[in-house]
């Protein structure tokens, strides 16, 4: 390698850059962007403009917390509790970019770029980041994970658009099928996403439950109320699991606390 | 539409809105993200935590979107759209959780629910 401390030139940054533009032909991407398809309909359904459905695609690029936002917003939330909603849905990009980011970065990559790249962080990046990056050299992997993503986020802005714009010209059963692929990506990725986190999938199964009595309560607070309740009572419940497989992994013998052995027997 | 969404007549306000409640509520994660890398795990209860209030949020505007929903799909009955769901889960499980063939099988079920006037 020559001159490894002397720039990593111009020309390098684009080829991995464009290396990583080339990587987003693949399946996780496609799946993707059938789920963006559903929320271009979904916007569409809720009353929600072209230009405004694309921004948020842009703006937010993580789908829970888009879907909350037009869920919050079709329903007559109030900006603060709409905010405190979507907020609460978005925390765990935090834990996500915290991994993320000592895998991306580079002892010469600027703070700044590192705050730029993190806009992109959402689960199919960042689950490609985690997997791809480690094996490339450190310099390329900055550009490489950009061109993925700003790619990955483009496209999913266009396809934003082009769903929203079908899904006033479909047929309405062809619309509706739209609509519906939201809920069903959803339930599905996220039960899949939780396969080791008992408590996840309580929380899935008691959000869903607790839906018809919040919403009957109140509408507007809905989401807030099952977010809240519905994931206080699911931890609480992980807890006491965990705790009692802990008590019996004890007596087993090699105990300590691996967090990875929570629901390693479970299925 | 109404609400707090365009309670304001003016055309900056819905942007406002996605401004302060979709960009800021994201990005200020993330940027708190880049700035704690690397001092916080993921293993920490509070993140078990948060995890968990997050899944139930979404959970939540899953289940409204299936309930309750909006446009074309409220047209359709309750009975459809629940049926649909749990068909496109039970062959989720059944192809090994792979997520393309529930929710295919799923949209199918729909589909031909609709034609035949469930």
């Amino acid at each position: 390698m020559p001159t490894p401390t002397e720039d990593p030139t111009e020309r390098s940054f684009v080829r991995w850059f464009a290396a990583g533009m080339a990587a987003f032909v693949s399946l996780p991407a496609f799946i993707l962007m059938a789920a963006f398809t559903g929320f271009g309909g979904l916007a569409h359904a809720s009353g929600v403009t072209l230009a405004q459905a694309v921004a948020m695609s842009g703006l937010i690029w993580a789908l829970p917390s888009m879907v909350v936002l037009v869920g919050a917003i079709k329903a007559g939330t109030p900006l603060l509790a709409t905010a405190i909603a979507v907020s609460l849905s978005a925390v765990r990009l935090m834990p996500m970019t915290m991994a993320l980011v000592p895998i991306v970065r580079d002892e010469r990559t600027p703070k700044w770029l590192l705050y730029w790249i993190s806009h992109f962080i959402a689960v199919t990046a960042w689950v490609f980041g985690m997997t791809r990056l480690p094996s490339l050299p450190r310099p390329a992997r900055a550009p490489y994970f950009l061109g993925f993503c700003m790619t990955l986020t483009t496209v999913n802005m266009g396809v934003t658009a082009v769903s929203w714009a079908a899904s006033a010209a479909l047929p309405p059963a062809a619309a509706a099928a739209l609509v519906l692929l939201t809920p069903l990506y959803f339930i599905l990725s996220l039960w899949r996403a939780a396969e080791r986190a008992p408590t996840d999938r309580m929380a899935l199964v008691i959000g869903m439950a607790a839906t018809p009595v919040a919403h009957r309560l109140s509408p507007e607070f809905t989401l807030l109320i099952t977010g809240l309740v519905g994931g206080t009572v699911a931890f609480a419940l992980g807890r006491l699991l965990e705790r009692r497989r802990r008590a019996e992994a004890v007596v087993g013998g090699t105990a300590a606390d691996l967090p990875g052995d929570l629901g390693g027997t479970g299925r | 539409m109404n609400g707090p969404f365009d309670a304001i007549d003016a055309p900056w306000w819905p942007w406002v809105f996605i401004l302060v409640a979709g960009w800021l509520a994201n990005d200020m994660w993330r940027f708190l993200g880049v700035a704690f890398s690397g001092r916080l795990t993921e293993e920490s209860p509070v993140f078990a935590y948060v995890k968990a209030v997050a899944t139930a949020l979404v959970a939540g505007v899953i289940a409204q979107l299936i309930l309750y929903p909006t446009g074309d799909l409220a047209a359709t009955s309750a009975s459809l759209r629940l049926g649909a769901v749990a068909i496109g889960f039970a062959a989720f499980r059944l192809a090994r959780h792979h997520i393309f063939v529930g929710v295919a099988a799923g949209e199918v079920a729909f589909v031909a629910g609709w034609w035949a006037g469930i």
